[in-house]
């Protein structure tokens, strides 16, 4: 019965042109008040150079890459990208309290692999998109998104990279999927 | 009287112009991210599911929103830009190191294949309780820490190629009007052919509801 259910559940999402209007939308007034677009990676990031700061701040510093990030003003959490993916986190929350889809910790996954599976190949999948996004400066919303949408040569390499690669290596990871 | 409403709106962007001042900065990025992550969980990105689905021919909902948000944006600026609200000269352009950011695509393109997820939909994802959403984002600390490691070994790499803060028209010469006609042409033949794909394939799989 409750598999049933659970198999028989269809989450009501908005319409997808709907969130692309407003989405659209919000990079456009993103950019009119701040001169910049959208961001997630870059939080994330600002977190790595405070953790590495905080555990051994002579070899952060020593660091070629995240020595740029470090300031003696200010933390690096002191950061936009980190206070816009603070919202993040809470719109998310928002939308699940609204549309009901808030439930206790689970692991989404298709049912032809185990939750372990997913997880493994979710870290991997973190490590490849964190480091990428180093490469890519900025990823799926600072740079494909908000890049291509400012008409950046750099936003459209990179979203034409992502979406490519992804179409291209379909086949490689069916198994995860369908 | 229209002019004189045109007037009065200011010319933006507003913080670089010191309209609003940098104080509001912080609220603002909150509101802001408020703003996105309810867009983006409620499009369905907190479901690794839905988004590989995408790339599957199952679901094209990634592939509506985006092309929709950046065709909404790329036009919504060049009005902006005509009727003089923003100066498109104050905007920030992403550098183009193209040889690291194709590379930087291409790895991101495996990431997504794997993981399911892009770092923005992987914090909306822990929002609503998802584990697999909560090691991305631990996947996404490694990676980074495991570049800045690592950073000495390809920073000639990282730093080659650099054309600049380049626009398609800084190096195509061709206007933006034209570039934002075409992805509006491009995303309209993209909805339909997918729409008809989604149909075709859908029909083959049991095990995820729409």
């Amino acid at each position: 019965m409750k598999t049933q259910q659970k198999n028989n559940y269809r989450p009501n999402y908005i319409n997808p042109y709907l969130g692309g209007v407003l989405l659209g939308l919000l990079v456009l007034l993103t950019v009119y008040i701040t001169g910049r677009g959208l961001g997630a990676s870059g939080a994330v990031k600002s977190t790595v150079v405070t953790t590495a700061n905080a555990i051994s701040p002579t070899l952060a510093k020593a660091n070629d890459y995240l020595g740029k990030f470090i300031s003696s003003d200010h933390s690096p959490m002191y950061n936009w990208l980190v206070f816009e993916s603070l919202g993040i986190f809470l719109g998310g929350l928002l939308s699940g309290i609204i549309f009901h889809r808030i439930r206790k910790p689970w692991v989404e996954h298709s049912p032809k692999i185990t939750s372990k599976t997913r997880l493994i190949f979710a870290l991997l999948g973190g490590i490849f998109f964190g480091a990428g996004s180093q490469f890519g400066r900025g990823c799926t919303s600072g740079a494909a998104l908000s890049g291509s949408s400012t008409f950046a040569l750099g936003g459209v390499i990179v979203m034409l990279a992502i979406f490519g690669t992804g179409y291209a290596i379909t086949w490689l990871f069916r198994k995860l999927w369908i | 009287m229209d002019l004189i409403t045109l007037k009065n709106i200011k010319m933006g962007p507003l913080i670089p112009n010191g309209i609003i001042t940098g104080d509001w900065n912080f609220v603002i990025a909150i509101l802001v991210g408020i703003a996105f992550g309810f867009i983006l969980e409620a499009s369905g990105f907190s479901s690794s599911r839905n988004i590989v689905g995408t790339f599957y021919g199952y679901n094209f909902v990634v592939l509506r929103v985006f092309f929709t948000a950046v065709i909404v944006a790329m036009v919504g600026l060049l009005y902006f830009g005509y009727f003089g609200w923003i100066n498109l000269s104050q905007i920030f352009i992403l550098p183009a190191f193209w040889p690291s950011m194709l590379l930087g695509g291409v790895i991101m393109g495996f990431g997504f294949l794997m993981g399911g997820f892009c770092p923005g939909t992987s914090f909306t994802a822990i929002s609503i309780g998802k584990i697999d959403g909560l090691v991305f984002t631990a996947g996404l600390y490694l990676g980074i820490f495991m570049f800045s490691e690592s950073f000495p070994l390809f920073k000639d790499f990282y730093n080659s190629g650099n054309l600049g803060h380049v626009t398609l028209t800084d190096v195509t010469g061709i206007s933006a009007s034209w570039f934002a006609f075409a992805f509006v042409i491009i995303a309209l033949t993209a909805f339909w052919i997918t729409m008809l794909i989604e149909k075709k394939v859908r029909k083959k799989i049991t095990e995820y509801k729409f």
